[in-house]
């Protein structure tokens, strides 16, 4: 298993407040990675960590052997995306202009317009499913429509690495299957995704590689099929459960006995 | 929303179809209100005798070329500046009370200004050297003041508020201790006003506002990208640090060129990149539509001052003090509401 990003026993906090010690992850290429816990345990943290927006204050985090911090920011971000939590788009934008945005790595001072950058765009648009919304202000639709343009935002920068700190959340549950569906295909097409997800069962059904958090430790990684037990659940989340297999995929699925 | 394309070879430049055509109105209210600036002074002159005048000469070349037009070109390239300056630190801040005249940065040219009037002896040079390094200064310390554990806007804006009230008492503070006719001179300038101003005093500060022109143009692709958010702006690339030392740079120089010719001019920074940016109906506080509302608006301020008490001429500043202050309760009680 071949892996170009890796964190290599990072420590990460904010100023005093520890948040990880000692986590260690390489993040495996053209695979999607689910990374789970309960809440407050350092998952989108180490995603902040992982795209250079918090450094560690110990322990390397690197892409192709080099540390982040070493690498030019729009060289960085034409490998890796990343899509925060609580994005708030400015007043007055129109989809398709919001989307361009995430044309920003590719661009010089004046090349604002490429016919790449448009294919770019018009694609991602596709891909995300909103395109018939190209010209309508991001402020007037709802939850789901806006979190699918963020998404269009961040698969315009057309990065191999796709890093999204829960991408679900505010989705009603076809909208929710209907993106990992698509996170899957990414991954088909060759792209690498780590995603922090709160559903155990839908990581367990897209995701190739879980890596189970709790208070900023790696308690366990590998296949969903591997990883996945009742014991898991009972020591991550402390929530007694039963796991059978998935009637439809035969992946783990976690029945909660409470 | 449609959008226009300009190529010129590999130079592409997308532009909305609505800032477009906004631009272009705002451009010819421009020249309508220089036309009739050009033909008010204290006789009428015909819009035909200006043009020849221009163009040619004739009776009243002199007081056109010489007397009325760089005034009006100041109030032009002036307004321009402080629309910018606002629009700078709109975007900075993230707040419409973001603008140098509220945080204090006029107050900080000012303050410098008055130092080089004062403690040497006030030449044109030392005036524009005094603003901006005053500027700069009143900037590094709400900047610093703000920073605390992160950057915010409304922090900065907040202490910008407490440094003005501050910078304000130490400039009354200078006048008061200064020699009688140089506090004179420092207060009837303090009003900010464009009478008599003439082309030999107009070259430095018209090649300087060039110069923080050029910078802004270089440094708006990241401005508006940076107006994505923090995280959105760093991981596509945006070195945040460095652009908004650029940015504070861009605009205290913008700010401060104007301070040092004219005194300190308040409202335009604020309102303009307002209006123009719900004139474009643009996303963010974008560039172009502040600078042309703020040259149309210092521009019909002046023609106010020179016609309500004529033939006294007010100064400028006066004018936009009065509809600035009005502008500025309405903009605080929407800030109220939306907390």
């Amino acid at each position: 298993m071949r892996s170009r990003l890796t964190a290599q026993d990072v420590t990460l906090g904010y100023g005093e407040r520890m948040v990880s010690t000692g986590v260690s992850l390489a993040v495996p290429d053209g695979a999607f990675t689910a990374i789970v816990g309960p809440n407050a345990c350092g998952k989108s943290t180490l995603l902040k960590a992982f795209v250079r927006l918090l450094t560690p204050s110990s322990g390397t985090i690197s892409l192709d052997g080099r540390d982040v911090s070493g690498h030019r920011p729009k060289r960085f971000a034409q490998q890796v995306g990343f899509l925060p939590q609580g994005l708030v788009a400015p007043e007055n934008i129109v989809v398709r202009r919001l989307v361009a945005r995430g044309r920003y790595p590719h661009q010089s001072l004046f090349t604002t317009g490429s016919a790449t950058d448009e294919e770019a765009v018009r694609s991602a648009m596709a891909v995300a499913g909103v395109t018939e919304l190209a010209e309508r202000p991001v402020e007037e639709l709802s939850g789901g429509q806006r979190q699918r343009v963020w998404i269009a935002m961040v698969l315009a920068q057309e990065t191999p690495y796709l890093l999204l700190d829960e991408p679900t959340t505010f989705l009603d549950i076809t909208h929710q299957y209907e993106l990992l569906a698509l996170f899957a295909r990414l991954r088909d097409e060759g792209r690498t995704i780590v995603a922090v997800l709160h559903d155990i069962n839908q990581a367990c059904r897209f995701a190739d590689h879980i890596v189970a958090m709790k208070d900023g430790r790696v308690v366990a990684q590998g296949a969903p099929a591997d990883v996945v037990d009742a014991a898991l659940m009972q020591e991550v989340f402390g929530l007694p459960s039963i796991v059978m297999a998935n009637p439809v995929t035969g992946t783990p699925m976690v029945v909660p006995t409470v | 929303m449609s959008t226009l394309t300009l190529r010129a070879g590999a130079v592409v430049l997308r532009v909305e179809r609505r800032t477009a055509v906004v631009s272009a109105g705002l451009v010819t209210t421009a020249a309508v209100l220089a036309l009739v600036a050009l033909c008010y002074g204290q006789t009428w002159t015909s819009p035909a005798q200006v043009f020849t005048a221009l163009a040619s000469g004739g009776e009243s070349a002199f007081v056109i070329r010489e007397w009325r037009l760089p005034r009006v070109t100041a109030a032009l390239v002036f307004g321009a500046c402080l629309g910018l300056a606002g629009a700078i630190f709109q975007n900075l801040t993230r707040n419409a009370l973001g603008s140098p005249d509220v945080i204090g940065l006029d107050a900080g040219a000012y303050t410098g200004a008055l130092v080089a009037i004062t403690m040497l002896n006030g030449t044109a040079g030392q005036l524009a050297v005094g603003s901006v390094t005053g500027g700069l200064l009143a900037a590094a310390v709400i900047y610093l003041l703000s920073l605390d554990s992160g950057f915010s806007g409304l922090r900065l804006v907040v202490i910008g508020i407490a440094v003005n009230a501050m910078l304000t008492a130490l400039n009354s503070w200078i006048v008061l201790r200064a020699e009688i006719d140089v506090a004179m001179a420092a207060t009837g300038w303090s009003a900010g006003s464009l009478n008599g101003v003439d082309w030999a005093e107009l070259r430095l500060p018209f090649a300087v506002a060039t110069f923080f022109v050029l910078l802004l143009v270089v440094i708006s692709h990241a401005m508006h990208q940076a107006a994505l958010g923090d995280e959105i702006a760093r991981t596509t690339g945006v070195r945040l640090g460095r652009l908004r030392l650029l940015m504070v740079l861009a605009g205290v120089g913008c700010t401060a060129t104007v301070t040092a010719i004219a005194g300190p001019i308040v409202f335009i920074a604020l309102a303009a990149p307002q209006i123009g940016r719900r004139l474009a109906r643009a996303a963010g506080v974008p560039l172009v539509p502040a600078a042309l509302t703020g040259a149309v608006l210092l521009l019909t301020a002046d023609l106010v001052a020179q016609l309500l008490l004529a033939p006294v001429a007010l100064p400028v500043g006066v004018v936009t003090t009065a509809i600035g202050g009005c502008y500025l309760i309405w903009l605080l009680g929407m800030e109220v509401k939306r907390r």
